[in-house]
């Protein structure tokens, strides 16, 4: 079934689909932090208290897209290299844009990129500090949880931290600008009809990711630069030593 | 008009190949870009050189027999344009032209800008045909197809299998190819008994070829003389996909 240039293709159109999916749900539970401090404890907190199999089968098979993405990327790219050996004199492009052409590129540098947000929160390895900080505001009783509030705002203290992220997230807009369309494309759900309309969809898409997750490490950024005031913290924190 | 003509040579498809630039004077603007090559061959036989060697047949933009890559682009810049239907006045005396064969694995160099293309005719004779007796012409309307099936297929139909959707693919995909002729074979109602068979073979046929892979670019399209649609190219997806799970339950 997945065998042929086509079945690799189908791979990567539904591996992408359930990240294009993942993508915005995350956007959306990230975005509870605008609403302060205990929601997006209390939230974090139900997803890891999860019942394990469906904490660990949803963590898997996440894993598992984004693993099938980049191996069968990496076929790709490899095969196409191979049925293209001699560039022309005159390379030249006259309908794919900047997105659709950079994909490899986009591509390798998110997946460098969730490597580092999975060592940053969710193993922690980045900040150890992050261990220590535990909290009661919005735990559910009276045990302490994750304070993913200070956590998320320690994090983007470093500059280079909130602007890596920022960008990532821009390579991920345009990432998604060509993906998305494409995903339709690949598995034939798309017409001549359509096509102007699912790119368009599409941008839209990309953009709102881009906006949806910017936003925090940039309002921390503008709150260290003192243009507002908006998270509740002291803008003279102290920025977490690296480990 | 006076031309620079930058042209690649390659004796065999083992030579590496060279550019040699040629200059060329008195170009008439109502000469097509052939007729400019034929004229630049008169001059390197009078000069005792061996001509260059290029694909043509028709000349009417027909045939899919003429290639060649002009600065950078199959068939040149024009749109719907064949080679030997671009004229010499959609260039400015003084310019210096690019011409290079097509470029991909699966069509190695035969000489010149002479590219073996007969990875297509495999991609053809792995399914694109109906193997019934198909006798004279029937008669018309004695087998009913909507308008717009008959419309869509003749597009599809359209493609004179030259090879530019591959020379402007970035990865050689034959993807357009293969979906066009594939493509209007499965939307007719000849078509249909073997449609699954005819998909899974010709996109095995095209593996085999050595063509790289589609990445949506769109290229390919653009390129096309005769404009076949991306629109093949998703149902051919949408054909090879729904062909692969029967063949499951099978």
């Amino acid at each position: 079934m997945f065998t042929s240039s086509l079945g690799k293709k189908y791979l990567m159109a539904l591996s992408g689909l359930v990240l294009i999916g993942f993508v915005f749900v995350h956007m959306a539970g990230n975005l509870q932090i605008l609403m302060g401090q205990e929601k997006i404890n209390a939230y974090a907190h139900a997803l890891q208290s999860l019942p394990m199999p469906i904490l660990w089968g949803s963590r898997l098979f996440l894993l598992a897209a984004v693993i099938v993405h980049a191996v069968t990327a990496y076929q790709l790219v490899k095969e196409n290299r191979r049925a293209r050996p001699h560039s022309n004199y005159i390379e030249t492009t006259k309908k794919a844009g900047l997105a659709s052409l950079r994909m490899g590129l986009t591509g390798s540098i998110l997946l460098a990129f969730i490597i580092f947000h999975l060592l940053h929160f969710t193993i922690r390895l980045i900040y150890p500090e992050y261990d220590k900080m535990m909290t009661m505001v919005g735990s559910p009783d009276s045990d302490k949880i994750h304070d993913v509030y200070t956590m998320v705002i320690a994090g983007f203290q470093h500059t280079w931290v909130s602007v890596f992220y920022v960008v990532a997230m821009f390579l991920l807009c345009g990432h998604l600008a060509h993906g998305v369309s494409s995903a339709f494309q690949s598995l034939g759900i798309r017409s001549e009809n359509w096509r102007a309309k699912l790119e368009l969809a599409a941008k839209a898409y990309a953009w709102v990711i881009f906006a949806g997750f910017s936003i925090v490490p940039l309002l921390v950024l503008a709150q260290n630069w003192g243009m507002i005031k908006f998270f509740n913290f002291s803008s003279g924190m102290e920025p977490l030593a690296l480990n | 008009m006076k031309l620079f003509l930058k042209v690649w040579r390659q004796n065999d498809r083992n030579d590496e190949g060279r550019f040699e630039t040629h200059t060329l004077d008195e170009v008439s603007e109502d000469s097509s870009f052939l007729e400019m090559m034929d004229q630049l061959n008169e001059q390197l036989l009078e000069e005792g050189t061996e001509p260059v060697v290029f694909d043509h047949d028709c000349r009417e933009g027909i045939c899919g027999m003429c290639s060649l890559t002009i600065n950078g682009h199959p068939h040149g810049t024009e749109n719907s344009t064949t080679t030997c239907q671009l004229h010499m006045r959609k260039f400015d005396d003084g310019d210096t032209i690019t011409i290079e064969p097509f470029r991909a694995r699966a069509f190695p160099v035969v000489k010149d800008l002479v590219v073996d293309r007969s990875a297509f005719d495999s991609i053809t004779q792995a399914g694109g045909f109906i193997t019934v007796r198909t006798g004279s012409a029937p008669d018309g309307n004695a087998l009913p197809v909507p308008k717009n099936d008959s419309d869509r297929a003749m597009d599809a139909a359209a493609c004179i299998g030259c090879g530019a959707c591959v020379a402007s693919c970035k990865n050689a995909s034959a993807m357009l190819f293969t979906s066009a002729k594939a493509g209007h074979l499965n939307m007719l109602p000849q078509g249909q008994a073997e449609k699954d068979k005819r998909v899974l073979a010709m996109v095995s046929a095209m593996d085999e070829a050595g063509f790289g892979n589609c990445r949506n670019f769109g290229e390919c399209s653009a390129a096309c003389p005769k404009d076949i649609s991306l629109d093949y190219i998703a149902k051919l997806n949408r054909d090879h996909i729904k062909a692969k799970i029967k063949s499951v339950f099978a």
